[in-house]
């Protein structure tokens, strides 16, 4: 589905990314982790094309994402706040998402009703602006606005940060049942290293802008990474 | 990554300053340090680490105005001594007070808010929220809206004492005047943004000129004479100081009681309605765009006082018309025929797409073809140029030639300048914050807005000139229009021409339309 080649990103002197190669398969949870400056965002940024790669390129459905613009009705995504409209209500938002992706009231109302659970009667009919919700509220009206339109890719900018356990318990399930039952490749990053493995098939591992590991989840995987990340802890101490 | 570093400099000066503050939680110096903190916020502002030539221009209108001001004060006395030569100046200026305190009240209600916001992180430092409120408010007092009153009251006031008018009534003049602008000051908080209040000045304002219009009741004599009075008997300028701090206890108090977080420091949230706007709907596939930008306009701040500025400008024409110095034909009308038809396409047109900044990566990877896009903005300017065309019909009371100047500049705005605006737009940038007010807000601006005003206007000006000197005023006019009504034709084309500039440029505006200092 996604097939990255020998993509660098650069900023003057300093190398912020740098993959070999990288496969993502049709219907993969697929999880990003890493610390901050490690790359996560600035990979998302260049499968959305916001940002120039300074050497190769991201294929996603033999479509080269830099040249041509085709990969965008089968790809959503919630980087953070900046994908909301602040001056209109989460309805309104999701409504002209739904417009953008052929979707009408009624569809997008029917997919809406689905998360009701995920919503927690905060979001729906609550006659605020998007800007005048809280943190937390934003970022689930952003998650879901994602999921409208039936997309093929989902990326998720450290999703579970600013939720709520109950919402991070339910959106776990959510990203899981997109990923097994509907065949959505869902990318999601975050630095708990807990819901990733609980929710992604297979889990990088970005440090500095390369991978370092690359794992199938397994019931060892969080005692991996956990290893992992405290011995980079310590290499730091020293 | 680099940008992250510049975030944080902001950040750093408040943690260095709450460390000053709360070694020292004594009353009277803790105002002094307040002021000094207000003085650094504005020196660091990001506002003024804009490019600089932002910052000439700002500083130039500035220097402008308050020379203007200063000028008109010191002028006055003699102008309405050859204008009105039976009437005492000062009765005179006394009359247009009332109007004066009106227009204040209207403006202010746009322009001015009581700063609460800022008083935030001082709630967990030990200072008393007394001296907070009175920090607050003595803050409004020295504004700049005060300030430009005094610009103008000084020089008029030296000027009644160098032509004989007795020092201390005119002194207490100053006074009562003075009092009435900073009533008007705390007046306009204890209003706060109620637009009911709103409705009522625009109400009385009227009111009061009709009355005196039709002569049906001398308001203006009579009110003058009311003020006139604070000249005459020292002892009523009481009354506007003690009006001046009523309502600023009147605030104090309020102040006092609701410096907590989820009451008077709350950002107000009303209560909105959505809106489907089905009848956009009939503009088919850019209706949700349309929606989309109508919501943008009337939702935030910055947008709807444009609009309202736009509508205003409709009786800029009324300076020229009036004007005898300019015949029918003037090349300046064309000038302002450009400008009356044009302006919401020059205030919102010059910020495309800036005003949606704040978005504008999740507009980039969602479904969304560009063209369509700026196929939307297009319309709406096309239906604004046409509006506007329609309110500047009543100028041709000034004769067929106004309405024939404003109708073919209104088609070669359509045709010509839409495009160059569009343009232009590729070339932004700059990040704009729609909840910012408009007015003096330059955020956003940059060398290509001031770039664009030559093709706006030069190019139709010299046009105009050179064919109605050497052909006649009917050709150039025909002229005009064609190469409006051509350039119309040719939308399409030019759009997608226009759509691929956006193209190139689109990492650049991501990029740029991320940073927030700018």
């Amino acid at each position: 589905m996604i097939s990255v080649q020998n993509l660098t990103k650069k900023y003057g002197a300093q190398t912020v990314l740098n993959i070999g190669h990288l496969e993502i398969p049709k219907g993969q949870s697929f999880g990003l982790v890493g610390n901050n400056g490690a790359g996560k965002t600035t990979f998302f940024s260049l499968l959305l094309d916001l940002i120039q790669p300074t050497e190769g390129h991201v294929v996603s459905n033999d479509i080269r994402v830099d040249q041509s613009e085709a990969w965008k009705p089968f790809t959503s995504s919630f980087i953070d706040e900046s994908f909301l409209i602040g001056y209109l209500t989460p309805e309104e938002y999701f409504y002209f998402i739904g417009e953008l992706r052929g979707q009408n009231k009624a569809d997008v109302d029917a997919l809406l009703a689905t998360y009701e659970d995920f919503f927690h009667g905060e979001i729906l009919g609550q006659r605020k602006y998007l800007r005048d919700l809280s943190k937390g509220n934003q970022k689930k009206a952003g998650i879901v606005a994602s999921f409208i339109g039936n997309p093929e890719i989902i990326i998720l900018d450290e999703p579970f940060a600013n939720l709520d356990p109950t919402t991070q318990i339910r959106l776990k399930g959510i990203i899981k049942d997109l990923a097994a039952r509907q065949g959505v490749t869902v990318l999601v990053s975050s630095h708990d290293l807990i819901h990733v493995t609980e929710v992604c098939e297979r889990i990088v591992v970005l440090n500095k802008g390369e991978i370092v590991r690359d794992i199938q989840t397994s019931a060892e995987t969080l005692k991996e990474l956990e290893t992992f990340f405290a011995g980079k802890s310590s290499s730091m101490a020293e | 990554m680099k940008r992250k570093n510049k975030k944080r400099v902001p950040y750093c000066n408040k943690l260095h300053i709450f460390d000053t503050y709360s070694k020292n939680p004594s009353a009277t110096p803790m105002f002094k340090k307040f002021a000094s903190l207000q003085w650094k916020s504005f020196f660091r502002s990001s506002a003024l680490g804009k490019s600089l030539g932002v910052k000439v221009l700002m500083g130039f209108f500035a220097v402008y105005m308050l020379v203007s001001l200063a000028l008109l004060g010191a002028s006055l006395f003699f102008l309405l001594q050859k204008t009105v030569p039976e009437t005492d100046p000062l009765l005179v200026v006394n009359r247009f007070l009332l109007y004066w305190i009106l227009a204040e009240l209207f403006l202010r209600y746009f322009m001015q808010k009581l700063p609460v916001m800022d008083i935030r992180p001082f709630l967990i430092l030990p200072v008393k929220k007394s001296s907070i409120a009175h920090y607050v408010l003595a803050r409004s007092t020295v504004s700049i809206y005060n300030l430009l009153s005094l610009f103008f009251l000084v020089p008029f006031c030296t000027v009644l004492v160098m032509n004989g008018y007795p020092a201390p009534n005119v002194l207490f003049w100053f006074l009562g005047v003075v009092g009435i602008t900073l009533s008007i000051n705390y007046i306009n908080f204890i209003i706060n943004k109620s637009d009911k209040a709103l409705i009522g000045v625009i109400t009385v304002l009227l009111a009061c000129y009709a009355l005196d219009r039709f002569d049906v009741w001398p308001v203006t004599e009579y009110v003058g004479r009311l003020f006139y009075s604070l000249y005459e008997n020292p002892f009523w300028v009481l009354l506007p100081l003690a009006v001046a701090a009523l309502t600023y206890y009147i605030n104090y108090a309020f102040l006092r009681n609701r410096i907590f977080l989820d009451a008077a420091l709350r950002k107000n949230t009303r209560q909105v309605i959505a809106y489907d706007m089905e009848w956009t709907r009939r503009l088919g596939r850019i209706a949700p765009f349309l929606q989309l930008d109508l919501k943008l306009i009337w939702r935030n701040k910055r947008t709807k006082t444009q609009v309202f500025i736009s509508l205003a400008m409709i009786l800029y024409g009324l300076v020229f018309y009036t004007m005898e110095d300019f015949g029918p034909t003037s090349t300046m009308l064309v000038f302002v025929g450009i400008f009356m038809t044009g302006i919401f396409l020059m205030n919102f047109g010059q910020f495309i797409p800036a005003w949606d900044s704040e978005y504008y990566s999740m507009m980039m990877s969602q479904n969304i073809p560009l063209r369509t896009y700026l196929e939307s903005k297009a319309v709406l300017i096309y239906v604004s140029i046409g509006a506007m065309f329609l309110l500047s019909i009543p100028y041709v009371y000034f004769g067929w030639e106004a309405l024939a100047i404003n109708f073919s500049c209104a088609l070669y705005n359509l045709g010509v300048n839409v495009p160059i605006i569009l343009f232009f737009g590729s070339m932004n940038k700059k990040r704009i914050d729609l909840t910012k007010s408009a007015i003096g807000n330059m955020q956003g601006a940059g060398a290509a807005q001031f770039l664009v005003g030559i093709p706006l206007f030069v190019v139709p000006l010299v046009i105009y000139f050179l064919v109605s000197f050497l052909v006649s005023f009917e050709m150039a006019l025909i002229l005009l229009s064609l190469i409006g009504t051509v350039g119309f034709a040719l939308r399409k084309a030019l759009l997608d021409k226009i759509t691929k500039a956006y193209q190139r440029k689109k990492y650049g505006m991501v990029a740029g339309f991320k940073e927030k200092n700018s």
